[in-house]
């Protein structure tokens, strides 16, 4: 038998061309549609434009920002965290309650939440890896129990269902610098989440796609039997991305807490959905290893921008919700579409 | 027998009389081969005979629990894969140990990335990654027009083949190749043969495990035959034909049983 030589290259693999490359990114879905609700509201009403409106929306977008950007790094990792939107009531509620109820620092009581955050988030995590149960179910669970308890724990502390007199508290003006502070620019009021929203997003685009973490989090959410053969440690991985999604669940617990001052036991329930959608309008797919930081961005940007837009049209805002579940599904037709065109097989 | 040969250095992986019980089970027993610089060594076996138990001894998957296992003329017992990695024995498993989505260059080094700069700041070294990666392949004959493309949209030769680069270039000594061309078609498996010819002439040793007498006869140098966890002998390819081969592997006597009940009345 003698051996042929080998085909240089396989004939079945396509040129890759332009529109196939820039396909590949899976941002580029969400900035085409975020550019196409930006014209549509720009045009259509007065307000949406002017320097308070652009503020209005941006601010509106932030927050959903941070936690869709964390959201999107533990869905490429493979991961759900439906605990992510109880988590910023659970925060907020514990610096309102320790400082307020009990005196204590509030320097201190930001530490206090962020730790006890970061456990959840840890806990998540080990519960899921060791049992190997769907992150899923898990999280579901830890939501509930937050919910649960963010009502119970405050009534019983508190007597009412929110906190108040939190701008009494001493060095609430201070911590206010770094998380609900407002700085003049263009002539718009731009508030700080917004700065924040912009150096998570940057920073997390830079740790997936230049660092091995982010080499990591790919492969962990892409081929787990596969990681571990190639000696990625999946376990630091999975939970350093709980971790995460827990971190910026405190860190919009903050944000809102020293903006308005007050926080409702109710806070930040129900929209762990909007968080997924935003990351999967973003272009992150459902089952993992494939997506972007800046798209999640985009998703919660046209989520902001809808969400305000909406208003300014004058329109009945129970719109939101059919055109929110509209853009989830057209988003996943399109991941689907172009999953194909970039010839992934998985 | 290869028993009587005179070697002058020892070879790189060598078995004598290795066996391995699961509980009460024995999986394999009583085996001895030995690979060296420049050699394949063929590991055949129909379904069963105890080719995965033989890998996970040689891998370092599952430590032997009889016989001696030697590493360069040393005597060891694997307790993990990392330290068969360590001493240069890397597998390239059936699923090849590749993320589909990613990048060719990212799965390339996935594991082991290249990094600049220090502390917080460390990051990846791009650049050099894809240059290296894109070297490595055209080394063993691979010219990728595009390393950032997903490499599942690669032919499963192909694939196999950044396997095998992979593991030459993070230092292996040895190659052991679980049934790389079991799922591939008639030319895709021809590629990857050319490549196992190619590693070979660049002086590793390579343990190639397969089923198929046909891929595993113009390539190899010497044939360890196992049936029921146990060696049917271990021959150079002098000694042996690929009839002899065939035969052995199917059982000599049952197979022509089989021709006899199988031909026409």
């Amino acid at each position: 038998m003698t051996l042929t030589a080998p085909a240089v290259t396989d004939e079945r693999i396509k040129p890759t061309g332009l529109i196939i490359s820039l396909l590949r990114r899976p941002e580029v879905g969400a900035a085409v549609a975020a550019l196409a609700i930006f014209t549509f509201f720009s045009l259509s009403t007065t307000a949406f434009l002017t320097a308070p409106g652009v503020a209005t929306w941006l601010y509106s977008a932030s927050l959903f920002g941070i936690m869709a950007v964390a959201v999107a790094l533990l869905m490429i990792g493979g991961e759900f965290d439906l605990s992510a939107g109880a988590m910023v009531g659970t925060t907020g509620l514990i610096v309102g309650i320790v400082t307020t109820e009990w005196q204590v620092n509030i320097w201190l009581a930001l530490v206090i939440a962020l730790a006890i955050a970061l456990l959840i988030g840890a806990g998540n995590a080990f519960i899921v890896m060791k049992t190997g149960l769907p992150s899923f179910i898990v999280t579901l669970a830890t939501f509930f129990i937050l919910q649960g308890v963010n009502l119970a724990v405050t009534k019983i502390i508190t007597g009412t269902v929110s906190i108040q007199g939190m701008s009494a508290v001493p060095g609430f003006d201070a911590v206010k610098v770094i998380f609900g502070s407002s700085f003049d620019l263009f002539g718009m009021s731009v508030k700080i989440s917004i700065v924040w929203w912009f150096a998570i997003t940057i920073l997390a685009t830079w740790l997936l796609l230049r660092t091995r973490s982010g080499n990591w989090i790919f492969a962990v959410g892409g081929q787990v039997t596969s990681s571990r053969q190639v000696g990625v440690p999946v376990m630091k991985v999975k939970m350093g991305l709980f971790m995460t999604t827990a971190g910026a669940g405190w860190l919009v617990g903050m944000l809102q807490l020293f903006d308005v001052s007050t926080v409702q036991a109710t806070t930040g329930i129900g929209q762990e959905f909007i968080y997924i959608i935003c990351a999967v309008v973003g272009g992150c797919l459902l089952t993992g290893g494939y997506g972007s930081a800046i798209g999640a961005a985009l998703g919660a940007l046209i989520y902001g921008m809808t969400l305000q837009g909406i208003v300014f049209a004058q329109w009945d805002n129970n719109w939101l919700k059919a055109f929110l579940g509209g853009m989830l599904l057209l988003a996943v037709l399109v991941n689907l579409y172009v999953r194909r065109q970039a010839g992934v097989r998985s | 027998m290869t028993d009587a040969e005179i070697v002058a250095a020892p070879p790189i992986l060598e078995v004598r009389d290795i066996g391995k019980t699961y509980g009460s089970i024995l999986a394999l027993q009583g085996v001895s081969a030995r690979v060296g610089i420049g050699e394949v060594l063929c590991v055949l076996g129909d379904n069963g005979a105890g080719k995965s138990t033989f890998i996970k001894i040689l891998s370092g998957a599952h430590a032997h629990s009889q016989g001696k296992l030697f590493a360069y003329g040393v005597e060891r017992t694997f307790s993990s894969p990392r330290e068969a990695l360590d001493l240069g024995i890397a597998t390239v498993y059936q699923d090849l140990a590749v993320v589909p989505l990613m990048p060719v260059w990212r799965n390339f080094f996935l594991g082991s990335e290249l990094t600049r700069g220090v502390g917080p700041f460390r990051q990846l070294d791009v650049k050099g990654m894809r240059r290296i990666t894109k070297e490595e392949l055209a080394k063993m004959g691979i010219d990728l027009r595009d390393v950032d493309q997903p490499i599942g949209t690669l032919s499963g030769g192909e694939r196999q083949s950044v396997s095998i680069a992979r593991a030459v270039y993070f230092g292996a000594k040895v190659v052991i190749l679980d049934e790389p061309t079991s799922a591939l078609g008639v030319k895709q498996a021809g590629v990857v043969l050319k490549y196992i010819a190619q590693a070979r002439d660049r002086g590793l040793g390579v343990v190639f495990i397969t089923h198929n007498p046909h891929h595993a006869y113009p390539v190899g140098d010497r044939f360890l035959l196992l049936k029921r966890g146990t060696s049917l002998g271990d021959f150079t390819k002098s000694e042996i034909t690929i009839e002899e081969m065939t035969k052995l592997m199917a059982g000599g006597a049952e197979l022509d049983a089989l021709v006899h009940e199988l031909a026409r009345p």
